[in-house]
């Protein structure tokens, strides 16, 4: 699925990295825990309530495109400043990690294969 | 590419949020020197978990990495407290981390077991008082 209609889907407001709203999500990793992205993640999307620039950082060692983060988490200007250097796409959205999960799934996207 | 490729970093302890920046600069090297995929990711991971080590647990340190055809060589020194018990800080969940690292997505014990995942060698040379010194070998696995 397109990051634009995952956008769409999840009513996101977009912070960066427009020009990546064409690429393919196939799967993707919900987690707080950045220790366990760095273990197990081969998506590339990562569904996210915490806001620090370690998550940009993390997303960036394991090869994700685009970040979400639930329940309206807005980054700071540093943070979108580095994952527009890393060419990540960032998105906020209302919705909660929960609820973000489970549309995605049932739209057909899956997590880790 | 020459012999070895070599890079060196003075990682420090005092800023978190710029924790990171060393394994940014090493996976950009990486890519620019076309190792292969697989390799590059698995050496950021390796080199990150290790780069936040020595920010959590060490107030920082020096990094050095090698790279040379099929394979990074990534070496972390520093003179932080030492592991007490080797056997315990590798098992996954067990962590002495601050409530600060916590507060940033890490401290869940998965550095060491991540770095053990990833690397093909690891090493940890350890003493009490003086500081610990993590080496990690990661080999090209197409070859």
């Amino acid at each position: 699925m397109r990051i634009r209609e995952i956008q769409k889907l999840i009513d996101a407001r977009l912070l960066c990295g427009e020009h990546l709203l064409d690429e393919e999500i196939h799967n993707v990793c919900g987690s707080d825990l950045m220790s366990d992205v760095l273990a197990f993640s081969n998506g590339q999307m990562l569904i996210t309530g915490l806001v620090n620039p370690q998550v940009i950082r993390t997303a960036e060692m394991v090869d994700i495109r685009c970040i979400v983060f639930a329940r309206d988490k807005t980054p700071d200007a540093g943070m979108i400043e580095l994952a527009r250097e890393k060419d990540m796409a960032v998105m906020t959205c209302r919705g909660s990690m929960f609820d973000v999960c489970g549309v995605l799934y049932q739209h057909g996207l899956r997590g880790e294969e | 590419m020459p012999d070895a490729i070599r890079m060196t970093f003075n990682v420090d302890g005092d800023d978190f949020a710029a924790a990171g920046t060393a394994s940014s600069e090493v996976k950009r090297a990486l890519k620019q020197l076309g190792m292969p995929p697989e390799l590059v990711k698995r050496a950021a991971i390796c080199m990150y978990e290790g780069e936040i080590n020595m920010v959590i647990h060490a107030d920082g340190g020096v990094a050095s990495v090698a790279i040379r055809p099929g394979s990074v060589e990534i070496e972390l020194r520093d003179r932080g407290p030492g592991i007490p018990d080797l056997e315990l800080a590798m098992q996954e969940g067990y962590s002495t981390a601050s409530e600060q690292a916590r507060n940033l997505g890490f401290g869940a014990g998965m550095g060491l077991p991540n770095m053990k995942r990833y690397a093909d060698e690891l090493k940890i040379d350890t003493k009490i008082g003086v500081g610990t010194t993590v080496t990690m070998v990661l080999r090209d696995r197409t070859r």
